[in-house]
């Protein structure tokens, strides 16, 4: 049976880890390569690595912690944030990303979807969904681009339908609204979108303890990303998968 | 000097994470294309993500079908196929029904059905059958990220099954050939043992 997976972020600008991580035992919490080396001891299934950077150098020194993260790694690696053509995903998968994931761009450009997944397979195409509530209908959920300042005429579980027709393997669903909230993830939210599309969904945004990540799993969730769980709260990624196991969740362990 | 492995480049899979593995199990790696280097070297790895047509077109278009064919024709040669090369082991796959696979297994591979998540991403286990003549590794968990499977075991093989979809062959061998459906350079520390068995011929 295929295992639920737990997905460790690093947000990384200029080859630096800019959320607070605290570690033990860590004497650089900021340099990814030791963090993704130390979630990766501790049983992280996947790890996802989000390019924050605001410039062109600094966008140029995340091959270089990529290519680093990559020879520490024997877990999949998603790279994504600022991916805006197929050269550029192509740059990354080079630098020893497994997979890469494209949000802005593919609103733009759908067919960058069916490149991606023509050329590099549907397994290494992830498609992010980031989503914010309608406030004026009923579980509906507007996809939102550019880090969530641009607000898109594009309804979230649908646009994860045609992802999945556009040939990616897997989607990223980040809850605008309960991103840093710490209230669990939008359930609803999930639902929707696993009614509308049947590709493995990694749930993002909202949560704050194991019972949220069991919410998801239950809500047909595939995998959970989480930082602030991992990087606040001094809980391991050994401790979730435990706590994780008592509730019936079944993790590699 | 340890042996070199030669993983042939068709330049439709990615194979940093591939290469990275080797370095951290200390084995020496090249690319080739080289049909002579294929047929000789003591260590050929035939990796491959995407899709079975384009793989398959790469092999004609360098010339390397003879040689990868006669290798695998010889089991006491140490041969690894990843994913996608242990799809294009067998006759044909319904990914690319025009394309022909090596041939090397008398099978055709199948899309998993509607029934479950496609593609297959994540960790799943990996068995070793109980009919086996010879262990290849422990049971373990190892990452999966495939859309087709080996429905059937092959003759004069062994295998190791997996649970999705109703179950399908995920890894076969024979001598010191060995293919795997999963990814063991991503299957963390089980993964690694994998890779340095078949590397060390343990």
């Amino acid at each position: 049976m295929l295992k639920s997976r737990i997905i460790p972020c690093l947000d990384v600008n200029d080859g630096r880890v800019v959320k607070g991580v605290k570690f033990q035992n860590l004497r650089d919490a900021g340099n990814p390569v030791d963090l993704a080396a130390h979630y990766q001891e501790q049983g992280a299934d996947e790890l996802v690595v989000l390019d924050v950077s605001a410039t062109r150098q600094a966008r140029l020194a995340m091959l270089e912690t990529i290519e680093g993260v990559r020879q520490q790694l024997s877990i999949p690696l998603t790279v994504g944030g600022g991916v805006g053509s197929i050269e550029d995903a192509g740059r990354l998968l080079n630098a020893g990303a497994d997979k890469v994931s494209i949000n802005s761009a593919a609103v733009r450009h759908p067919d960058l979807i069916n490149e991606m997944a023509d050329r590099f397979g549907a397994q290494c195409t992830v498609v992010a969904v980031d989503a914010k509530r309608d406030t004026t209908q009923e579980n509906i959920w507007q996809v939102m681009t550019r880090s969530g300042t641009q607000g898109e005429t594009l309804d979230a579980a649908w646009w994860a339908g045609e992802a999945q027709r556009r040939g990616a393997g897997e989607i990223l669903l980040t809850s605008f609204d309960r991103d840093g909230t710490r209230s669990g993830y939008d359930l609803e939210l999930m639902d929707a979108v696993v009614a509308a599309c049947s590709l493995p969904v990694i749930a993002s945004g909202g949560a704050d303890s194991v019972e949220h990540m069991v919410e998801a799993f239950q809500h047909g969730a595939h995998a959970v990303l989480a930082a602030s769980i991992f990087h606040d709260k001094n809980m391991t990624v050994a401790d979730v998968k435990r706590d994780l196991t008592a509730l019936g969740v079944e993790v590699r362990i | 000097m340890p042996p070199e492995i030669q993983i042939i480049n068709t330049g439709v899979a990615n194979i940093r994470s591939l290469q990275a593995a080797f370095d951290r199990i200390d084995a020496p790696w090249a690319l080739t294309e080289d049909a002579s280097a294929i047929e000789s070297a003591t260590h050929v790895v035939l990796p491959g993500v995407g899709a079975f047509g384009a793989a398959a077109d790469a092999i004609d278009r360098l010339q390397l079908r003879d040689a990868i064919c006669k290798r695998l024709g010889q089991p006491e040669k140490a041969t690894l196929c990843i994913c996608l090369g242990l799809q294009l082991l067998c006759d044909a796959s319904e990914e690319n029904p025009n394309h022909k696979g090596l041939g090397v297994i008398d099978a055709k591979i199948e899309r998993f059905s509607q029934d479950v998540a496609v593609p297959q991403l994540g960790w799943n286990a990996v068995v070793p059958h109980e009919s086996c003549h010879e262990q290849k590794f422990e049971t373990g968990e190892a990452y999966f990220a495939n859309s087709f499977r080996m429905g059937t075991p092959p003759e004069g093989w062994d295998y190791a099954t997996t649970d999705y979809d109703g179950g399908f062959v995920s890894s076969v061998w024979r001598g010191r050939t060995l293919a795997c459906q999963f990814h063991p350079e991503l299957s963390g520390k089980w993964g690694q043992t994998l890779l340095k068995g078949w590397y060390e011929n343990a």
